[in-house]
C-alpha cells in the first residue's frame, strides 16, 4: 500500500496543531513532576517561608514511618483486590455479552455507562447507598440483621472502597475483554467443540489463553488505576479511615501535602508513586513489544 | 468405517431458507464431494452434519443413529476448516493431541497416535513448533492430522485447499486422495472447485441455491448432467447452449434455418412438442471440411493454452457465442470461418423451461 504523505506548506501550522497537547503535557505533567522532584529533597519550615535542602532525608523518613509502610501494604491489598475483582466480573460479563444474540447492544451500552461516571461521583454514589443512616443498601443489610457501618468498621470500609473502585472500572475492562473475545475466530471454538471440549473446557483451554495479551494489558491498566484514580472514591467514602484502614498511598500524598502541609514528605511520596508507574509502564511496553503471547 | 444419511434436510436462518430438502445416503468409506457455486449452502450443510448448526427440518443419521440433537462432540466426527482453525497457542503436537487429551486417552496412546499421524503426514520434525511457524501447506496437514488421530466415524472438509496457491493445491489434492485410500474413512468434502471435485469424489452432490441439482459419480455428472445448471457448471470451458427445435419425429434438432443435428437412435419422439435447448461441450466439436459441416463458426479470439487451443467465435447463421476446444496448438486468424461436425451421442438435450435433461 502506498502511504499518502501529508505535506504542510505552512511551517508554523504543524507546531500549532500539536501545541495544545504539548502544552497540556508540560503544564499538567512535566511541571508538577519536576516540582515534586525538587520539593522532595527540600524541607519547608512550619510557616512555609523558607526551605532547606535535606537530601534524601524525606525518603528515609518515609520508609521508617509506620503509617507509610502500613499505607503501602493497604495500597497493595487494595490494588490487587480492585484489579482482580473488577477483571473477573468484566470477563464474566464480556463472555455472556458475546453469547447474547438478542438485545446485545442495549446490554453492552448499559455496561459501558459506569465509565462515564467520575470517580468522585462514583464514590459519593456508593457512599449514599451504603450510608449507615440513610443508605438503602445499608437499610436492607440491617433488615437482614447485618450490621453495616463503614465509618466504624475497617473491614467494611475497605470492602466498600474496593467495591466502588472496581465497579467503575468494570466498563473499561468489559470493552477490552469484549474486543478480545471478538478477535478470537469462531472456528477455533468450533474446532474445540468438535474435538470434544465442554463449554467450560473450551473457555479454559482456548479462550482464556488467547485473551492473555488483553488480560496482561488490563492488569497493568487496573493497577495504575487503583493506585491513582481511586483517590476520589476514597476521598468521598472514607477519607482514608477508619483508623487508616483505607489510607492508600495517593490519598496519603494528598492528606500530608494539602491538609498536613508537609510538602517535602508529600513530594517524596509522589516521587515514589511516580516511580511505581514508570516501572509498570516499562514492563508493559517491554511485554507488548516482545509480543509474548502465542 | 461408517455410513451416514441425510433425509429431507432443510435449514432456515430466520426467514431465509438456505437449504430446501437435501437427501443422500453415504456409503461406508465413500468420499462424497459437495460441489456448488459460492453461497449455495454447502458449508451450511456440512455444519449441520457436524452439529455446529441446528437442523430446521429433516434427519441426519450416522451409522443409522439419529444425531439431530447430539452435540458436535458426541457425533464422533472430525472437521478440517477452510482457515485450518489450529490452536495458535499450542504446539503442533498439542494441537493434534488436544482432542485425545479431552477424551482422557492414556499418555502412551496419545503419543503413539500423534507420532503415527505425523509420520503419515510428514510432520514429525515440526511437532514442537507453533502453528504460526508453519507454511500454509504444513498447517493444512496439521489440520488433517488433528482429525485422523481421532479416528472419527466421519471426516468433514470445508474447502480445505482454497487458501493455498495453485501448485500446492494440486499436491495436497493428491495427498488427500492418498490419505483416503489408506485410511478409508467416510468423508464429506465441500468445494466450489470442480477439478477438486472431479478428482477426489467417489460421488458428487452438485448443489444449486440450496437444492441438490444432481447426485452421481463424477463421470456420470460430466457425461449425463441432469439439467442445464449442472451442464453449465461442470466442465471447463463451460458447455455451449443453443435453442433448438425437435423435428423429423424427434430424430434431429434444428438449430437454425440451414443447420440441424442428428440425434442417436430413435431420438426423442415423445418430446416433439417441447421447446428444447441443445448443449454441446467445447471438446466435442470435430473440425471437418466445409461440405460436411453441421455448424459453422466465425472465429473471434483464439487462446493457445499449449495442450489445447480454445477458439471463441459465433455461429455463422444466428450469431450465438460458442467456445470450441481443439487438441494441440492451432493457428487461426480472427474472422476465419471454421466447419464442425458433432458426434450425435455427445449432444445433450434439455427442456427449455425447466432445464431438465430429456435424452
Ligand atoms: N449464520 C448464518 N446466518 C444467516 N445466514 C447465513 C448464515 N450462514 C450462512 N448463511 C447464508 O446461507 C447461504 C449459504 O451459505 P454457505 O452455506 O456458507 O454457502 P457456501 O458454503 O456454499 O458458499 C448464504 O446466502 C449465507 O448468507
Ligand atoms: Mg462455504
Amino acid at each position: 500500500m502506498i502511504q499518502q504523505r501529508v505535506v504542510f506548506n505552512n511551517k508554523v501550522l504543524p507546531y500549532l496543531l500539536i501545541a495544545p497537547q504539548v502544552i497540556i503535557t508540560l503544564v499538567f505533567f512535566f511541571w508538577p513532576a519536576s516540582q515534586a522532584l525538587y520539593q522532595s529533597v527540600l524541607q519547608e519550615d512550619p510557616f512555609g517561608l523558607a526551605s532547606t535542602f535535606v537530601g534524601l532525608d524525606n525518603f528515609i523518613d518515609i520508609f521508617t514511618d509506620e503509617i507509610y509502610l502500613n499505607s503501602l501494604l493497604t495500597t497493595g491489598f487494595f490494588s490487587i483486590s480492585v484489579t482482580f475483582s473488577s477483571m473477573i466480573v468484566s470477563l464474566l460479563l464480556a463472555v455472556m455479552a458475546n453469547r447474547v444474540l438478542w438485545g446485545g447492544a442495549i446490554y453492552k451500552t448499559l455496561l459501558i455507562w459506569p465509565y462515564a461516571v467520575a470517580t468522585m461521583i462514583a464514590g459519593v454514589l456508593w457512599f449514599f447507598l451504603f450510608n449507615s443512616t440513610a443508605g438503602i443498601i445499608a437499610y436492607f443489610l440491617r433488615v437482614m440483621e447485618y450490621d453495616w457501618n463503614h465509618a466504624l468498621n475497617t473491614g467494611q470500609a475497605m470492602f466498600l472502597v474496593i467495591f466502588a473502585s472496581a465497579w467503575r472500572q468494570i466498563s473499561y475492562n468489559f470493552i477490552f475483554f469484549l474486543a478480545g473475545l471478538h478477535s478470537i475466530p469462531p472456528s477455533l471454538i468450533e474446532a474445540s467443540a468438535i474435538d470434544g471440549a465442554s463449554p467450560f473446557k473450551r473457555f479454559w483451554t482456548i479462550v482464556f489463553p488467547l485473551l492473555s495479551p488483553t488480560s496482561f494489558f488490563l492488569i497493568v491498566v487496573n493497577v495504575v488505576y487503583s493506585f491513582f484514580e481511586t483517590f476520589g472514591v476514597v476521598h468521598a467514602i472514607t477519607g482514608g479511615g477508619p483508623d487508616y484502614a483505607t489510607n492508600i498511598l495517593v490519598f496519603k500524598v494528598y492528606h500530608d501535602g494539602v491538609l498536613g502541609l508537609d510538602i517535602g514528605s508529600s513530594a517524596a511520596q509522589s516521587v515514589i508513586l511516580m516511580s511505581i508507574v514508570i516501572f509498570l509502564t516499562v514492563i508493559q511496553f517491554r511485554y507488548i513489544e516482545r509480543k509474548v503471547h502465542y | 468405517m461408517s455410513t451416514a444419511s441425510l433425509e429431507g434436510i432443510k435449514k432456515s436462518f430466520g426467514d431465509v431458507q438456505v437449504l430446501h430438502g437435501i437427501d443422500c445416503k453415504i456409503q461406508e468409506g465413500e468420499f462424497i464431494v459437495i460441489l456448488g457455486p459460492s453461497g449455495c449452502g454447502k458449508s451450511t450443510l456440512l455444519r449441520l452434519i457436524a452439529g455446529l448448526e441446528k437442523i430446521t427440518v429433516g434427519t441426519i443419521k450416522i451409522d443409522d443413529r439419529e444425531v439431530n440433537n447430539l452435540e458436535p462432540a458426541e457425533r464422533d466426527i472430525a472437521m478440517v476448516f477452510q482457515t485450518y482453525a489450529l490452536y495458535p497457542h499450542m504446539s503442533i503436537f498439542n494441537n493434534m493431541a488436544y482432542g485425545l487429551k479431552i477424551r482422557k486417552m492414556s499418555k502412551e496412546e496419545i503419543k503413539k497416535r500423534v507420532y503415527n499421524a505425523a509420520e503419515i503426514l510428514e510432520l514429525t520434525p515440526l511437532l514442537k513448533r507453533k502453528p504460526k511457524e508453519l507454511s500454509g501447506g504444513q498447517r493444512q496437514r496439521v489440520a488433517m492430522g488433528r482429525c485422523i488421530v481421532r479416528e472419527p466415524k466421519l471426516f468433514l472438509f470445508d474447502e480445505p485447499l482454497s487458501n493455498l496457491d495453485a501448485k500446492l493445491r494440486v499436491q495436497m489434492r493428491l495427498e488427500i486422495r492418498k490419505l483416503h485410500q489408506r485410511l478409508n474413512i467416510t468423508s464429506v468434502y465441500v468445494t466450489h472447485d470442480q477439478v477438486e471435485a472431479m478428482t477426489l469424489a467417489d460421488r458428487l452432490i452438485v448443489m444449486d441455491k440450496g437444492f441438490t441439482a444432481q447426485i452421481g459419480s463424477p463421470l456420470d455428472v460430466y457425461e449425463r448432467p441432469a439439467n442445464t445448471f449442472v451442464a453449465g457448471f461442470i466442465g471447463s470451458p463451460a458447455m455451449n447452449f443453443m435453442d433448438a427445435k425437435l423435428e423429423n419425429n424427434g430424430r434431429s434438432i434444428r438449430i437454425s434455418e440451414k443447420e440441424y443435428l442428428e440425434l442417436p437412435g430413435k431420438g426423442l419422439p415423445e418430446h416433439i412438442d417441447n421447446k428444447v435447448r441443445a448443449g454441446i461441450r467445447p471438446e466435442h466439436f470435430v473440425i471437418c471440411d466445409a461440405k460436411e459441416a453441421q455448424i459453422k463458426l466465425k472465429t473471434d479470439v483464439v487462446e493457445k493454452l499449449g495442450a489445447d487451443t480454445l477458439v471463441h467465435g459465433f455461429t455463422l447463421e444466428n450469431n450465438i457465442a460458442m467456445t470450441v476446444s481443439l487438441d494441440g496448438i492451432q493457428h487461426f486468424d480472427a474472422d476465419t470461418i471454421l466447419s464442425f461436425r458433432i458426434q450425435p451421442d455427445k449432444i445433450h438435450i434439455f427442456e427449455s423451461e425447466s432445464g431438465k435433461r430429456l435424452n
